[in-house]
């Protein structure tokens, strides 16, 4: 499968990135590890006049722990992200979700950037954000802005990027506790039938903050604020737990396709949010 | 569409070449330098049979444009052993029978290589994980990773030996 023809280009820096993107509008996108959207073009599914490939620029690679906040480039790999013992001390959520992604291969190039900027309800860490209520930067060519992961995702495949901006980073703040990443896939290399990402946090033997995100199970990846707030305050007992998974079930729309009917993916969904519930309190 | 001039180092010797941006990774190795070991299998990026290492990496180069690879260090099955002086995973995998058809077999050997250079004592798990991202449709697998496990010993035993 050989994709249709197309002018590379390799900026060393971001401004000539956004140069480029702004010359050539809807002609140009930018590729970080290329999983996602080569794929696509040689399926010639999608059609890029001028391929802008990220991987000289330096500004985008990195991944910064200052106290509390972490900051990681937008061109950081899914294997560097598990190999950085600083940032799994800081925050292990990452890593266990970066191990379910894909294979080691796809993981030692695809980028946390693509995986978040792309807008594919099945990619893993959009939700994994949302439950860190983690922030992506955005530079364009009027400078740079903030958006929140919860507020990023419009629909599949649109989000709250400009078409000429680049996503440069994403950042959120540590809050300890309990972390899980809970994933259903019917073979290494899929996508999630379903997926949840939750964090917790003790204060004696109640639930004093919670947040749950999905993933696959909507159009875009869904925080449930009516599933956490139905842990706080408890002990997250059984009957708790149940209270939160049915108001989760309560936000998410999943449509079938090849991994099955609505009513199993609901299903499934069940089981994986409350697991990763279970877990994420045990390390609590 | 105007071609570009690439340079690509590849087990151990600079290439010059030309090549169209859309031009593959995997189609540069078979067809302009005659590197026919990394096969295309599934061209989708799930076989893992066109397995490369990249910059000590391993990619599959199906899904790598070669303009992405310009001044690389590739390495692939040609580079790993040769037909009088195996490689302790290629005579690994001939000991222990881990290929049938061998159409895996130099992605897997080319990502089994890595894999015992990112962890020189893998446990079977870590094999299993490890190599996850490449198919065998005749093994069953379970001779594959007995083969990897006795390359990392005899690897580990000769680097002894060495210190």
């Amino acid at each position: 499968m050989i994709p249709a023809a197309f002018e590379y280009h390799r900026p060393s820096d971001i401004a000539s990135a956004l140069a480029t993107l702004r010359e050539f509008g809807d002609e140009a996108r930018v590729v970080a590890g290329g999983h996602s959207l080569i794929p696509m073009m040689k399926l010639r599914m999608a059609s890029i006049g001028h391929l802008i490939d990220l991987q000289d620029i330096a500004d985008l690679k990195g991944i910064r722990i200052d106290g509390n906040t972490v900051r990681i480039g937008a061109m950081v790999t899914q294997q560097e992200l598990i190999d950085d013992a600083a940032l799994t001390r800081a925050a292990p959520l990452l890593r266990e979700t970066a191990l379910q992604i894909a294979d080691p291969q796809v993981r030692a190039v695809g980028t946390i950037g693509g995986n978040v900027a792309n807008g594919d309800p099945g990619n893993d860490m959009p939700a994994v954000m949302q439950c860190l209520d983690a922030t992506f930067t955005l530079t364009g060519p009027s400078g740079t802005r903030d958006v929140k992961a919860r507020d990023f995702y419009e629909a599949a495949y649109v989000t709250a990027r400009a078409d000429e901006e680049i996503l440069t980073a994403v950042s959120f703040t540590v809050s300890g506790g309990g972390h899980a990443y809970e994933k259903q896939k019917r073979k290494i290399g899929d996508y999630a039938t379903a997926a949840a990402a939750v964090m917790l946090q003790k204060d004696g033997t109640a639930c004093s903050a919670a947040s749950i995100a999905m993933t696959n199970l909507s159009d875009v990846p869904v925080w449930s604020k009516a599933a956490a707030d139905a842990l706080v305050g408890t002990a997250c007992n059984p009957a708790d737990i149940g209270s939160a998974v049915a108001a989760a079930l309560a936000d998410i729309s999943p449509t079938a396709d090849n991994r099955g009917p609505v009513e199993f993916k609901r299903h499934v969904a069940g089981v994986i949010i409350r697991r990763a519930i279970e877990r994420a309190w045990s390390r609590a | 569409m105007k071609k570009m001039q690439l340079t690509l180092t590849v087990n151990g010797e600079a290439h010059e070449l030309l090549a169209e941006p859309r031009e593959l990774l995997i189609h540069v190795l078979r067809e302009k330098l005659n590197l026919t070991g990394p096969h295309i299998g599934c061209e989708t990026s799930h076989c893992g049979a066109c397995t490369v290492d990249m910059n000590g990496r391993s990619v599959k180069s199906c899904t790598v444009f070669a303009a992405q690879a310009n001044g690389a260090a590739i390495t692939t099955i040609e580079g790993l052993g040769s037909p009088g002086a195996l490689h302790p995973l290629q005579e690994a995998f001939r000991e222990h029978h881990g290929l049938q058809c061998g159409f895996c077999t130099p992605g897997m050997i080319t990502r089994a290589h890595r894999l015992l250079q990112e962890n020189p004592n893998p446990s079977e798990e870590d094999i299993r994980f490890g190599m996850a991202g490449n198919l065998c449709r005749c093994t069953g697998y379970q001779n594959i990773v007995k083969a990897i496990l006795a390359a990392a010993a005899e690897m580990n035993a000769v680097k002894e030996a060495a210190e």
